[in-house]
């Protein structure tokens, strides 16, 4: 699946529009992808995922910026996240599932807080970026 | 067996309760043709799908929306049952619909992020994770009798 121009500008205008609150939305899907897929912690045992913890905010931020950062070079998500990419194939290996369940939990997420911002066509391209993302992280598993 | 604790089955009741069945329904079944196109293909006969726009205000769309969601109000009032509740329509699906039982993961994972959006801050994490438990199961046993 292919980002067509409509895609591309609406994602950066979603990552616009969330500016410097891209952070604590990170913060917030993880938590939400806990609650709702305990499997997902499995992960995460060296983390204390307790509301409000602050290894789970930090890491928040982590996976917003490099969603930030996919979308500022969303013609080439591919060498944006290549580092992250061969972390993920040699060191974390998580199995490709999760960044399905991940992609639901940040999208309810964008949701709750701008729901204008989610019309059906934003929803559908930013759906559509989280995939691809998720395909470029675990391109190298195999 | 599935459990619902109390605090699942007040969250299921509390967010229904305030949903407008006919136009989260449409809401629904509008973006999962919108945001996976290839859904489309169970609805040939539903006029004009060109466009989200088209997609929106396509009549036969939201009348069919209404449709699935007001079934979905039959689950929450058998939520110990939901095998038995949707037996006939698993049926229905297997054998006259032919539909992939994927299909009805992807429309529950698309009514969460509705009524996220029409719920904001109240859809909180325990309730998403509730409702997607909700929808998950609604799926399983609408795949129930396939064979």
């Amino acid at each position: 699946m292919v980002l067509n121009p409509n895609d591309k500008s609406n994602v950066k205008a979603v990552f616009g529009k969330l500016g410097g609150q891209a952070e604590e939305l990170g913060a917030e899907a993880l938590e939400r992808m806990f609650t709702t897929y305990p499997q997902t912690k499995t992960y995460f045992p060296h983390f204390d995922l307790g509301k409000g913890s602050a290894q789970v905010k930090g890491h928040g931020k982590k996976v917003a910026a490099a969603l930030v950062e996919a979308a500022n070079h969303i013609d080439d998500i591919a060498g944006a996240l290549s580092k992250l990419s061969d972390l993920h194939a040699q060191k974390l290996r998580v199995d490709p599932v999760n960044f399905k369940l991940l992609g639901q939990c940040f999208l309810v997420t964008v949701a709750t807080h701008h729901p204008a911002v989610l019309t059906p066509e934003v929803h559908a391209s930013l759906d559509k970026f989280l995939c691809a993302v998720g395909t470029v992280l675990t391109a190298k598993y195999r | 067996m599935v459990h619902w604790s109390a605090e699942e089955k007040q969250l299921i009741a509390s967010v229904w309760a305030k949903v407008n069945v006919e136009e989260c329904g449409a809401e629904a079944l509008a973006r999962l043709l919108i945001v996976y196109p290839w859904t489309q293909r169970f609805f040939d006969n539903f006029g004009n799908l060109s466009s989200p726009t088209a997609i929106i205000g396509n009549p036969k769309v939201r009348a069919h929306g209404k449709k699935v969601l007001t079934s979905f109000g039959e689950a929450i009032k058998n939520l110990d049952n939901l095998k038995v509740t949707y037996s006939k329509l698993s049926e229905l699906h297997c054998d006259k619909l032919h539909v992939d039982p994927e299909n009805f993961r992807l429309l529950g994972d698309i009514l969460v992020i509705v009524l996220a959006a029409h719920f904001t801050k109240d859809f909180t994490p325990a309730c998403q994770a509730t409702w997607q438990k909700l929808v998950g199961l609604v799926a399983h046993a609408l795949a129930h009798k396939y064979h």
